[in-house]
């Protein structure tokens, strides 16, 4: 017997179950599919419960991880419930989409030894057993509804944009009985997490549920609002709101620029994900009118969570193929290793180390083929990270009658344009205090894609906080 | 909230119809050149319609349209009193209004209500507003009795010559550019053929062309890139930088061929709408 070995024995990390891959290749139900009551605490049974814990550094909206661990434990999934509500209005959505492994996880004590707790699967799993209560439950955590009350009608606050940002300040805001209106450009409130991120990674109903829980707090979403058309800054603040939160995200899409980028059927992710999500074009034409572009062999080009999301949406449409084109090699992809490892299990291809010369038409402008570039990984450049440059010589050709371009986003121009006095930086994205997230218009405050430029929800949620804390101190003194 | 239908007129039956909504904010803030987003109801496609008129007082816009598919047909079956589920605006760049001396507005088929605005705004800015509409015959065209009831002259052409001149209303144009130097714009809307001719017949004047480009949209604020064209060799939004660029830099052949993308599957759209409808 080996008696000099004090230390805890730790089990392996618990893993999640999926639906098969075969299987949710072809539909949009979820692929991860929670854990059961015992996965959960046998997983929280692995924490340290640290007396300095990492994984809180690495939590943009500081939930108090080991306090919330320690409760489910305990089997008391409402104590740990209210922990994490405490800090975090929408715990889960950010407990599926979070890049955990570079935030929480990656600040775990645990990592060192490659097996950092699920805290992200933990919160998910915490956050579900109460979806599958009310909204009130939700809200409050106890069955009863537990309103703050209102304070002064006169304090009323305005958001522009309906996404991650604004859903955390206007939660913050509400929860401290201050009246919030949102206004949302689109038709369906919830940004990205309703128009880009697809339902097999996020079900609408969790985002749904999640809204419906602030109109009970009395959040009212005015959809069709688009913020410097139907509605200025300036005006919302005549009318008497006494502070006015931009989080109208990053949203014009990036192209390739390259030669036949408009024939048909060469689309943005953000074109073909909205078609598919807001317009639910995968139940066209009996269930919805607005159709999305049929592909049988798809490429797509870039290698971020949003190709990703795009590549495993096509297959899901019926593709044969699906190439995902990225210039570099696995290792530098952006996206998160999960979604990577999901994609790869689904059938979707990596053509890497290739770079888009030009798209190839018929004679009816109809898309044919892709032109690519073979690539190597040169010298590192300033970052450190290996340049892609041509192999001489080394062009082919891929076939394809669908592709989508996941280039990332610039700064969508309607709001800015029509609010001068907003200061942009070089980048054309709003300047906000780091602290306050407050603009250059006194009582103006901006959080989310449209300071930082496309981002994370957990950064646009932490941003949304900050500024619902000022805000809330200035109203409330 | 939805959005009420105060006012229904048809126009030519079946085809083409005017719709008064009562959208008091967008109202407010419409100039000409403006359009919205509307969806009918929770299964709607997001379409874009030009705002044809205003008025502020009673809180309500004008929108014409014309049946082209699922959409416009579910519009048709609405009547007076019924509601729009969405209605989203004023978007778009509205159109550069200046006082500078004689504007030709050219109108073609639907696109003659959508020019009305423009012209009407030229108007009110104190321009001499010469206006050139046509359609295929007589029956088929738009608010001549608005458009007389403001504009300096208005000049009409029919292609089977039921009504006004025989032929094209590029051969108006043409007719009064090498006739009046003291045009300062041309501004036509209507079917991309007919824009691109009227981009050809100006050209050799030299005087400045807009025109208004109806490229398919999903979103209309700038978030998708599927309304994309080509303007002087470089791509553009036309929700967002436009919907009206310079006519002599415009690519209309490549937006002729982007608007017949989604053709196979709006056949299908319409096809099973007018099955249910019909039982
Ligand atoms: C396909 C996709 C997948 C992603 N996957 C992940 C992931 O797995 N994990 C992760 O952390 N992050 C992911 N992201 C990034 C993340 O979604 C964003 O960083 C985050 O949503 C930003 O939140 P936001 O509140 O700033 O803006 P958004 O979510 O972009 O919301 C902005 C809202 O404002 C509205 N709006 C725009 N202009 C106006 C206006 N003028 N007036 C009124 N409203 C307006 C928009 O319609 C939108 O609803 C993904 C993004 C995409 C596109
Ligand atoms: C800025 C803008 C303003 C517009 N203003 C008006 C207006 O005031 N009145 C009006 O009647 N129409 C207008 N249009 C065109 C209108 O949006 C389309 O006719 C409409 O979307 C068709 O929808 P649908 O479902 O009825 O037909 P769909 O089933 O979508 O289309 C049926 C047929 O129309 C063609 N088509 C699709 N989209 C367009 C388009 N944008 N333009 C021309 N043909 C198209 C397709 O190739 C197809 O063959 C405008 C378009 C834009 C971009
Ligand atoms: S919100 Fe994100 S970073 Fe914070 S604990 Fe949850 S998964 Fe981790
Ligand atoms: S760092 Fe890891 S082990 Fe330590 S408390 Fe946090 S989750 Fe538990
Ligand atoms: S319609 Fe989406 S960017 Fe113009």
């Amino acid at each position: 017997m080996d008696n000099a070995k004090p230390k805890k024995v730790i089990a392996p990390r618990t893993e999640m179950p999926c639906q098969p891959a075969a299987v949710r290749a072809r539909n949009f139900k979820e692929v991860a599919l929670g854990y059961t009551p015992e996965m959960a605490i046998a997983e929280a049974k692995r924490c340290l419960q640290c007396k300095k814990p990492g994984c809180m550094k690495g939590c943009p909206v500081e939930i108090h991880i080991p306090e919330f661990i320690a409760a489910v434990t305990q089997g008391d999934f409402d104590a740990a419930y209210r922990i994490i509500k405490g800090t975090n209005p929408l715990p889960a959505v950010s407990g599926r989409v979070c890049p955990q492994e570079n935030q929480c996880e990656g600040k775990c004590i645990l990592l060192a030894k490659g097996q950092p707790i699920a805290i992200g699967r933990l919160e998910r799993f915490v956050a579900d057993q109460h979806i599958a209560g009310t909204a009130c439950e939700e809200v409050s955590g106890s069955s009863t509804c537990t309103m703050a009350p209102l304070c002064d009608d006169g304090n009323k606050v305005a958001c522009l944009g309906s996404g991650p940002a604004t859903l955390s300040c206007a939660g913050y805001l509400a929860a401290n009985g201050i009246k919030v209106d949102v206004f949302e450009a689109l038709h369906e409130a919830g940004g990205v997490l309703i128009y880009g991120i697809p339902a097999f990674r996020l079900p609408k109903d969790v985002v749904k549920k999640e809204i419906d829980a602030m109109r009970q707090l009395g959040v009212s979403f005015k959809t069709n609002w688009v913020g410097g058309r139907t509605v200025q800054v300036s005006s919302l603040l005549e009318q008497g709101y006494k502070a006015v939160f931009i989080g109208v995200g990053a949203g014009l899409p990036l192209f390739l620029n390259v030669p036949g980028e408009n024939l048909i059927g060469v689309f943005s992710a953000n074109e073909y994900l909205t078609r598919v999500n807001l317009g639910r074009a995968h139940s066209f034409p009996a269930g919805s009118d607005t159709p999305v572009y049929p592909g049988k062999h798809v490429t797509v080009f870039g290698a971020g969570n949003v190709a990703m999301d795009a590549a495993r949406t096509a297959m899901r449409m019926g593709a044969e193929s699906v190439h995902i084109v990225y210039r570099r090699t696995r290792a530098e992809m952006p996206a998160r290793r999960e979604e990577i490892e999901h994609a790869e299990e689904e059938g979707i291809q990596f053509e890497m180390l290739a770079a888009p010369l030009h798209f190839n038409g018929d004679a009816n402008s109809v898309l044919e083929s892709v032109t690519l570039q073979r690539m190597e990984l040169g010298e590192p450049d300033a970052s450190g990270r290996r340049r892609p440059q041509p192999v001489e010589g080394a062009v082919y050709d891929l076939p394809t009658d669908l592709a989508i371009i996941a280039l990332g986003t610039r700064s969508n121009p309607i709001l800015l344009d029509a609010t001068p006095e907003l200061d942009k930086n070089k980048r054309g994205y709003i300047v906000a205090d780091e602290e306050t997230g407050e603009t250059s218009i006194p009582n103006v405050f901006a959080g989310g894609d449209i300071v930082t430029g496309a981002a994370t929800v957990i950064l646009a949620m932490g941003a949304g906080r900050r500024a619902a804390k000022e805000i809330c101190k200035r109203i409330k003194g | 909230m939805p959005t009420r239908i105060v006012h229904k007129e048809s126009l030519i039956p079946g085809t083409t119809s005017k719709l008064v909504l009562d959208a008091p904010q967008i109202a407010s803030t419409a100039k000409p050149g403006h359009f919205v987003m509307l969806r009918i109801d929770e299964q709607g496609e997001r379409i874009p319609l030009t705002i044809a008129d205003t008025d502020k007082e009673q809180g309500t816009i004008t929108i014409v349209y014309l049946v082209m598919g699922k959409s416009t047909a579910a519009l048709e079956n609405l009547k007076q009193g019924d509601s729009i589920l969405d209605v989203c605006g004023p978007l778009g760049r509205a159109t550069h209004i200046e006082k500078q001396g004689t504007v030709i507005c050219v109108g073609g088929g639907t696109g003659i209500a959508a020019m009305h605005h423009i012209a009407k705004g030229h108007h009110r800015i104190g321009n001499r507003v010469v206006g050139i509409i046509g359609a295929r015959s007589k029956n088929l065209l738009l608010f001549e009795k608005e458009l007389s009831s403001f504009a300096d002259e208005l000049l009409i052409s029919t292609d089977d010559g039921s009504y006004g001149h025989k032929g094209f209303v590029t051969e108006l144009l043409q007719q009064r550019l090498a006739a009046d130097k003291s045009v300062f714009e041309v501004v036509a809307v209507g079917p991309v053929p007919m824009m691109a001719a009227v981009a050809k017949t100006t050209q050799p004047f030299g005087v400045k062309t807009t025109v208004s480009l109806n490229s398919i949209m999903v979103d209309g604020i700038g978030m998708c890139g599927a309304c994309r064209v080509t303007v002087g060799g470089e791509t553009k939004f036309a929700c967002v930088d436009g919907p009206e660029f310079d006519g002599q830099l415009v690519d209309f052949a490549e937006l002729r061929r982007r608007l017949g993308a989604y053709r196979s599957q709006e056949t299908l759209s319409l096809e099973q709408y007018r099955c249910q409808c019909h039982g």
